[in-house]
């Protein structure tokens, strides 16, 4: 028996639909770009845990800047690198709201490194998501402090040099060794079961700040097509191969 | 024997035709289009819409958003 599409297309059926918390409004991201994954992923998690009433964000300067268009709830945007200093000055006046940061590497782990270590070293009881591409995606695809070793970026055409440009930063590594973090993990969005993943992450990270445990931080390693010239195809593979080997995914750090 | 159909809707406005949901469908359900939308993009639309089983795999790892997934089961009289 031959079912019709448009019998299998009805309210009743629903399984998937955009949260109600993204905005119509188109994303600006590249195709294929992590962000648009990641902020769908946070929309879900707080329509999930019905808390939009109660949640700011704090969007960083970088790709995810205009983060604030496409998210329905309350946010304030930090100096670049400055997102969890801000977010500790919400959190400590406003404590009975959740407050997140979402920071790029070039916001959280070059420009924003000490302000970074410092809120997870108070324990500052915010949630913070750290998307790391290993390159300056916004300005155009420059090295960045997580730039792999030989990964060829605009002011690294023939690869990172150890000898000249330093070792690569591994900023989950750096705050999963201080007291203050409660539950440190890296994530990625690359296919259906790592989004699965990373979105009981994220919940973990809010159920934390509910029960006022200190510092979540959530890397998610991810693509930056564009800045990699790749196609989102090639690039997810490139990340599989060159990216999980020095940033393994895992919790480093869960108490 | 109950049989699982699935189907998707796909934003076509607002896809960006990056070919995620082609690789991430477990059936090989999806395909890019010849025609473009009002930005330029080739978007996704179901090639082989018998084989959809409903698991909303292409919708996860959407960055737009822009799909929408349907699934119910059909009673399979021969």
């Amino acid at each position: 028996m031959a079912i019709d599409i448009k019998d299998i297309i009805k309210p009743e059926n629903l399984v998937y639909s955009k949260s109600s918390l993204l905005t119509n409004r188109p994303m600006h991201y590249c195709p294929g770009c992590s962000h648009g994954v990641v902020n769908k992923i946070i929309a879900e998690v707080i329509e999930e845990l019905g808390i939009q009433e109660d949640v700011i964000g704090v969007a960083p300067v970088g790709c995810s800047v205009l983060m604030y268009n496409y998210i329905e709830v309350d946010w304030h945007e930090a100096a670049h690198g400055r997102a969890p200093a801000v977010g500790t000055g919400i959190k400590r006046l406003l404590p009975e709201k959740y407050v997140f940061t979402y920071q790029g590497d070039g916001d959280c782990a070059a420009i924003g490194t000490a302000e970074t270590i410092h809120a997870c070293n108070r324990g500052e009881n915010i949630v913070m998501v750290f998307i790391n591409n290993g390159i300056y995606g916004m300005t155009g695809g420059q090295m960045a402090p997580t730039t792999l070793q030989g990964m060829k970026a605009s002011t690294c055409p023939f690869g990172r040099d150890v000898q000249r440009d330093g070792n690569p930063l591994k900023m989950t590594d750096i705050v999963a060794t201080l007291p203050g973090t409660c539950y440190v993990t890296r994530q990625a969005v690359h296919t259906a079961a790592a989004v699965r993943k990373t979105k009981k992450a994220i919940i973990k990270a809010f159920e934390n700040q509910k029960n006022k445990k200190g510092t979540s931080f959530v890397e998610v390693v991810s693509t930056c097509n564009s800045g990699w010239k790749m196609t989102p195809m090639e690039s997810n593979k490139w990340m599989e191969a060159n990216m999980f080997p020095f940033y393994p995914l895992g919790d480093l750090k869960n108490e | 024997m109950a049989k699982i159909r699935g189907a998707i809707v796909v934003d076509t406005v607002t896809c960006k035709g990056c070919s995620l949901c082609v690789e991430a469908c477990p059936t090989d359900v999806i395909r890019l289009a010849d025609e473009v939308n009002g930005k330029g993009y080739n978007f996704a639309y179901m090639f082989n819409p018998e084989a959809c089983i409903g698991c909303a795999n292409c919708a996860m790892v959407c960055p737009d958003s822009c799909i929408t997934v349907y699934k119910m089961k059909v009673e399979e009289t021969v």
